[in-house]
């Protein structure tokens, strides 16, 4: 049963494992640092599909049926299915999931969906309400852009703190496995708005919500970023990670060598110019979590890290009636070991 | 300490790299230039066609426009765009770019509710404040007795 510390942290008491991850990516995430380390990617976008929503699909259920076939279960060993995406009502999600046989709890944080979606996929384990539940996110750059922005031929000129939504997705299932990785803390963040109003600038709408969690998180725990190998965000992209920087600088809780972000991992920006800031979307930081974290944090290469996805709580609707845009961040603490 | 709005829009504008204006105006202006260069000479072919200076005209907005729409289809008139900026933007070619991209963007949709509904979506304010600002011209000429 988790139990509650300071304001927004949730500790786990029992070892809660991630037992088995799979990662999805197309061209620019095979081409990336990580494009070695994705279970699959197929340089098409389409993946085979006749749409770019039904591809995003596609790469879902891909990445929970690898995540089973690695734990070597079947979809009616799990007991929740929660997942999330960017697009409307989250379709990407129930049209890739609805021919599993599983109870479903479809989410939306944004892309900070990953985080969410572990998070609670370990609280369902943890106080036994679930033996094995998976988390499940995704986003596609067309299906995105077409829904946010423009069509893929429309000829327009990015700014430079604009942001490149990944084609990933990722799934997790969370069990009592015994194995490492564990999840071990979650912080649920505060919806935060600081009037950042600029669509093409997410990553300063979204990096007060990431120093609001974190700032929560050490004191609910009594740590310090010292206490932990790194902390990762979701998708600041460039602007984004050096905002939270100063923000946790103000705060006395400076980041420093420690901070990573998904959105600068996932893509090589000085070869991959067209990301500009960097990589954005729930699969961004799903994938890089699926592909090099978890991995890592399993092999004992990371001990202890702070994994804090950010969503943009916005839609064009929103943002067309002048809203500014609201962010939001989950934290997830992940250890190699289930002690200490 | 807490950062309030005011102060975190500061931190915003200094944190986020400027668009190199002068970089972009420049392959605008040349890119831009180029095009109505390729316009210029595709007129002065049609007239040496013998065609009237008016139908030379439109047969090079004609031209434009489909070349537009094809490279637009093929997928490179995007990849020029992403450099060039208002260069490809400001053109007839832009037009027709912002015509043709959502006509087959939303093709999955289907031919009526997809491709036509949405074929004007960028294009369709253009039009609109086009045409209104033509009929207010033209009030004004009637009104002013000056056509």
């Amino acid at each position: 049963m988790p139990h509650r510390i300071g304001k927004q942290t949730l500790a786990a008491d029992s070892a809660v494992s991630v037992a088995a991850w799979a990662s999805v990516g197309s061209r620019m995430e095979m081409e990336g640092p990580l494009g070695g380390a994705l279970d699959y990617a197929d340089p098409d976008g389409r993946f085979g599909q006749e749409s770019w929503e039904k591809a995003e699909s596609f790469m879902q259920k891909k990445a929970l049926s690898l995540a089973l076939e690695k734990a070597g279960l079947a979809p009616g060993d799990l007991d929740y299915l929660l997942a999330g995406d960017l697009l409307n009502q989250c379709i990407a999600s129930t049209y890739a999931l609805r021919d599993f046989p599983v109870p479903f709890l479809g989410l939306f944080g944004a892309c900070s969906s990953s985080a969410l979606g572990l998070g609670l996929a370990a609280l369902l384990v943890d106080c036994g309400a679930a033996r094995r539940a998976a988390a499940v996110t995704s986003s596609h750059f067309g299906a995105a852009e077409r829904q946010f922005r423009f069509p893929l031929q429309y000829g327009g000129q990015r700014t430079p703190t604009a942001q490149w939504t990944a084609t990933a997705a990722g799934a997790m299932i969370a069990s009592h496995d015994g194995r490492p990785p564990f999840v071990r803390r979650i912080t649920t963040g505060l919806i935060t708005d600081l009037g950042v109003t600029d669509a093409n600038n997410m990553g300063a709408a979204m990096a007060p919500a990431a120093a609001g969690t974190l700032q929560a998180y050490f004191a609910d725990t009594g740590t310090r970023p010292e206490d932990y190998d790194l902390v990762v965000t979701g998708d600041l992209g460039a602007v984004g990670s050096e905002l939270l920087e100063q923000l946790m600088q103000r705060a006395d809780l400076p980041l420093s060598g420690r901070r990573r972000d998904c959105g600068l991992l996932l893509y090589d920006r000085e070869k991959q110019k067209e990301v500009n800031a960097g990589g954005s979307g729930c699969g961004c930081s799903a994938s890089v979590l699926c592909a090099s974290l978890l991995p890592a944090l399993q092999n004992g290469e990371l001990r202890s890290i702070l994994f804090v996805a950010t969503g943009a709580l916005m839609s064009p609707t929103a943002s067309q009636q002048g809203e500014s845009i609201p962010g939001i961040a989950h934290l997830v603490h992940l250890t190699s070991s289930a002690e200490g | 300490m807490p950062v309030d709005k005011d102060r975190y829009s500061k931190m915003t504008d200094k944190a986020s790299p400027p668009t190199p204006a002068f970089r972009h105006g420049l392959t605008a202006f040349l890119v831009g230039g180029a095009i109505c260069a390729v316009g210029q000479g595709l007129t002065a072919l049609y007239l040496s066609l013998g065609l009237a200076k008016e139908t030379a005209s439109a047969w090079c907005s004609v031209t434009l426009i489909f070349l537009s729409a094809l490279t637009t289809g093929l997928g490179w008139y995007e990849k020029l765009a992403s450099r060039a900026g208002a260069g490809t933007l400001v053109p007839i070619t832009g037009f027709a770019n912002a015509i043709a991209s959502p006509a087959i963007e939303f093709r999955s949709e289907g031919m009526v509710l997809g491709l036509a509904a949405k074929m004007f979506v960028i294009a369709g304010p253009v039009i609109v404040y086009g045409v209104s600002a033509a009929a207010v011209y033209g009030l004004a000429l009637v009104l002013f007795g000056l056509a």
